[in-house]
């Protein structure tokens, strides 16, 4: 990716950040929490995809980070269901 | 003198100097994002643990009673940056570009150092403001979160001006740019552990 | 470093260890010593980036531990062996049931399977080492240095007593006040260090570094096994290292993280333990599949019936293993809905298991079965694994496990899948692989009295466990008294000094082991190159093998690569005729040798660096300034470490060596 292309994703990212810590001062209502989990996701996946080039690399890297990460999300969410952390 | 066999590539090197190996990817590369991989599990524990903890606070200051969101994005905000000097230094490292590589190498560092002055200035205002490592059990898993981040960070700011010493001295054993790709892996993988921090402890309220 | 010069051509090769030629002393260097080059003595061991040296002192370390546990179990035996016992006080019991299980299964299977594993996936995929040699040596003195750790607490005020599963707050300092759980955190921290980065350097290996023409589907079972306990180890692993961290924070720091009175929750330790502690049990049985499946069908004289479904089987295992967690936990209060997920998930894994029990049995069936005593463990593994495996699936029942928990009953299961499988697995590798380590056959009448001694010791021991569990027994209970034994003649009292017996049995059975190792040390007979008659590429090999592993790296065309190279299909009667024997076929890889081979150098980086670590504990128990010291040693050496190239530099050695030559450098092989 040139130069240009990264300073665009740096933008695009400072933009989607100005946006979540608007979520403190603007009223989102019941749009709040998913509103902000998706900006974070966005983020994520744009500096592992662009700025740790995991999009124009090998899948290899991909199928393993990727399992490191949905094995993290998905056993911790499990044990976080058991204390009934999402039913509040 | 005996002959070469066969049975194997030509020569064991490729073009660029690199070790052939069985995927054509780099030995050093496919290790580093397993160990990347590996980091998701150990973060997610302190995530979960800090997520499962945040309102219990027997003692001392709750969340938002500490919480500086408009300091803590700023500092966000740098991280992110850093990023960006990250791959530019890569880009650099690439083109052979030494000074260029050492320029944003040292700015990156640079950024990381705020980062982490931030999260010293931070710590210590939310002591003074009766916020301890043992005060309640949001103390202790914010301060073990966020400390772990921390650590995190200023390992890679360690590693970046240790690659710019090693680098002036031409004294990189292996691939210089591929060294460079590697800590700026790890150095992204530190501030995407951040983004998810920013908005699950600091951004989301109890 | 080691320039392998070549024999002239047409010099036929004799199967014994020849001496490398001295090697050329690099002359600039990073730290305060001299570059470390010896090929023989002590130095060449403690400086050695050789996995094959590597693998031999994770086994002989593995070995020492096994001692150590097993002392330890026979204590808790005669401790229970009669009513009232004095062998042990309460305090001391606690201690040597959390150091037994916890040397079994960290300081003894762990490093064992890392040794065959260390020592024979590099052979068996046809490459001259791993991928990051240093780091390699490097987790080795980590897993020395955690497990010193670990047992210093014996004498500095008592081991760790709070079960191997630790549970906080019980551990915590409050009830846990003695160093020993402190020496217990940070000795598994660094032994988890070990783990982690073999990991990461075994699945590098295994992508990077296989021969040409060996797609992963034609790779060893053995191969396979270990590389999903890679993958287990690698997501687990910092799942612990989290749990140990909160722990440790809280003695250390003061933390409050399983401070009830604070709001915490005792559960979230035992996630965060069994989140781990699943996938390890799987971490543990693996590698001796793997061993099973490659002993299996050499001594039945037919290839491994279903490799595929072996395969998959056991990448199944791994993958389904990180959902039933809980199981260990159905009697924590967790609640009716997660109870029942988990249950459901535990019966699930019973399948894949069933696949391999199923694929060893058709192996054998219409084979020409030879028993050897390592065919005879495997044969044990595949029947007292089953057994164990079956009072398994009684606990994923979860109704019925509740009785079962915290009983006998559930410390026979895992010892019937532990000592039965896993440890009747390294047995089978024993026998199997030490020929080709040693060049020395173990001796087989020593090894039938081995074997026996160990299967009716062991049934005696742990089979009337279960019945001792349904019978009422608690775990973790340092005596028992007549008055509780209950009625009858087969009672607790009976069954209890059966099982008691049965340990000195078992004991005697080992020891017939240690004889063996030391008999067959002293016997002069050299082994021949393929005893067994073996299938697998490592068997293609010198014994032990060179420094290099092969004289020029073969190229693969089938599974069972070695086998193919001796054996052709008759296209009249479609049965398998010898077209070669195995000194053929290794002379064939000699003919064609590569002149110049490039193995990585001898570094004292991984030891200095790993040496830090215990002073680093140290510092943190006792005094902060020589933590401190610690931390500057590991800074050190990882300094002159990162300096360092792997490979000392060509120009230093053979002025007429140039890169592009190229020829014969270990493929894949990393500055690591």
């Amino acid at each position: 990716m040139s130069t240009r292309g990264y300073v665009n994703v740096a933008v695009i990212l400072a933009a989607i950040t100005s946006l979540e810590v608007s979520t403190y001062y603007v009223d989102f209502g019941p749009l709040f929490l998913p509103a902000l989990l998706t900006m974070m996701a966005v983020k994520f996946v744009m500096v592992v995809s662009y700025f740790m080039h995991l999009k124009f690399d090998n899948k290899l890297f991909s199928w393993l980070f990727y399992t490191g990460l949905f094995l993290a999300v998905g056993v911790y969410a499990a044990a976080l269901a058991t204390f009934h952390f999402f039913l509040r | 003198m005996a002959e070469t066999a066969t049975a194997q590539p030509a020569t064991a090197h490729d073009a660029h100097g690199a070790h052939v190996t069985s995927t054509g990817l780099s030995n050093v590369k496919l290790g580093m994002w397993l160990f990347l991989g590996s980091d998701c599990l150990l973060f997610g524990g302190l995530i979960s643990t800090y997520m499962l903890y945040r309102g219990r606070v027997a003692n001392g200051p709750t969340p938002e009673q500490v919480y500086d969101i408009p300091f803590t994005s700023v500092s966000s905000f740098v991280l992110l940056m850093s990023s960006l000097t990250m791959v530019l230094a890569v880009s650099a490292a690439h083109k052979r570009d030494d000074r260029g590589t050492n320029l944003w190498l040292t700015i990156t560092a640079l950024l990381g150092t705020t980062f982490v002055g931030g999260q010293v200035y931070e710590f210590t205002a939310f002591y003074n403001e009766g916020l301890g490592f043992t005060t309640s059990l949001f103390g202790s898993s914010f301060y073990t979160l966020t400390g772990f981040h921390g650590a995190h960070v200023t390992v890679g700011i360690i590693m970046l001006l240790a690659l710019v010493a090693i680098n002036k001295r031409s004294r990189v054993p292996g691939s210089k740019s591929e060294t460079v790709e590697m800590i700026g892996l790890y150095w992204h993988f530190v501030d995407i552990v951040w983004i998810i921090i920013f908005t699950l402890v600091y951004l989301i309220p109890v | 470093m080691a320039i392998i010069e070549r024999h002239a051509p047409g010099t036929t090769v004799v199967p014994a260890l020849t001496p490398a030629p001295p090697a050329i002393t690099p002359t600039r260097t990073f730290g305060a010593l001299r570059r470390p080059v010896t090929t023989t003595g002590w130095k060449s061991w403690l400086f050695t980036v050789d996995h094959k040296k590597l693998g031999l002192m994770y086994g002989a370390t593995a070995l020492f531990f096994f001692i150590v546990g097993g002392l330890e179990a026979v204590l808790i035996r005669l401790q229970l062996a009669a009513p009232e016992g004095k062998v042990l006080n309460a305090d001391l019991y606690n201690q040597m049931f959390t150091m037994h299980a916890t040397t079994m299964v960290f300081l003894f299977v762990m490093p064992m399977a890392a040794g065959f594993a260390n020592y024979f996936l590099p052979l068996q995929i046809g490459a001259r080492d791993v991928a990051f040699p240093r780091i390699n040596a490097f987790g080795f003195w980590c897993l020395l240095a955690g497990g010193i750790v670990v047992n210093l607490a014996w004498f500095l005020g008592g081991a760790a007593d709070g079960g191997w599963f630790m549970y906080a707050p019980n551990s915590g300092p409050v009830f846990s006040p003695s160093r020993g759980v402190d020496f217990w955190v940070f000795g598994l921290q660094i032994a988890g260090i070990a783990s982690l980065s073999g990991s990461i350097n075994l699945i590098v290996t295994v992508l990077n570094m296989r021969a040409p023409g060996m797609t992963l589907m034609k790779m060893p079972a053995f191969t396979w096994m270990i590389t999903v306990v890679q993958f287990l180890l690698l997501f687990a692993i910092p799942v612990i290292t989290v749990a140990l961290f909160l722990l440790g924070f809280q003695r250390m720091f003061g933390a409050q993280f399983f401070n009830v009175a604070a709001g915490a929750d005792p559960l979230l330790w035992q996630h965060l333990f069994w989140i781990f502690g699943h996938p390890e049990v799987y971490i543990l049985i693996l590698p001796s599949f793997g061993i099973v499946s490659e002993v299996l069908p050499v001594f039945s004289r037919k290839p491994l019936f279903g490799y595929p479904f072996v395969v998959f089987s056991g990448a199944a295992i791994g993958f389904v293993g990180w959902g039933v967690w809980a199981h260990h936990m159905f009697a924590s209060g967790l609640g009716p809905v997660s109870v029942a997920v988990f249950s459901v998930a535990t019966m699930a894994i019973a399948v894949p298991t069933g696949v391999k029990i199923i694929n060893w049995t058709l192996t054998m069936w219409g084979g020409k079965l030879v028993f050897t005593t390592a065919m005879k463990f495997a044969i044990g593994l595949v029947v007292l694994f089953t057994i164990g495996g079956l009072s398994g699936v009684t606990h994923s029942v979860a109704p019925s496990d509740t009785q079962q928990t915290d009983t006998y009953y559930i410390v026979a299961h895992f010892h019937y899948v532990l000592f039965g499988g896993a440890i009747f697995g390294i047995f089978s590798g024993f026998y199997y692989w030490w020929p080709k380590v040693f060049g020395k056959m173990l001796n087989e009448r020593l090894g039938s009295w081995n074997f026996w001694l160990m299967v009716i010791g062991m049934n005696l021991t742990f089979g009337p466990m279960h019945i001792l569990g349904l019978q009422g027994q608690p775990r973790r209970m340092y005596q028992w008294t007549d008055a509780r034994a209950g009625e009858g003649f087969f009672n607790i009292a009976f069954w209890n000094l059966v099982a008691s017996i049965g340990s000195l049995i078992l004991t005697v059975g080992v020891l017939f082991f240690l004889i063996n190792i030391v008999v067959t040390a002293r016997n002069k007979t050299r082994a021949p190159l393929d005893p067994w008659n073996a299938r697998s590429l490592e068997w293609m090999t010198s014994s032990p093998p060179k420094e290099h592993n092969f004289d020029s790296i073969p190229h693969i065309h089938h599974l069972d690569e070695f086998f193919h190279r001796k054996y052709e299909e008759d296209p009249a009667t479609h049965t398998m005729r010898e077209v070669a024997t195995a000194e053929e076929v290794l002379a064939e890889l000699e003919r064609n040798a590569d002149a110049h081979i490039h193995m990585p150098s001898p570094s004292y980086w991984p030891l200095v660096a790993a040496a830090g670590l215990p002073i680093i504990t140290l510092g943190l128990i006792y005094s902060i300034p020589v933590a401190v010291v610690g931390g500057l040693v590991v800074l050190y050496a990882v300094y002159g470490w990162a300096l360092e190239p792997s490979v000392a530099p060509a120009s230093d050695f053979d002025p007429t060596e140039n890169g592009a030559s190229g020829n014969g450098h270990a493929v894949g092989a990393s500055h690591g």
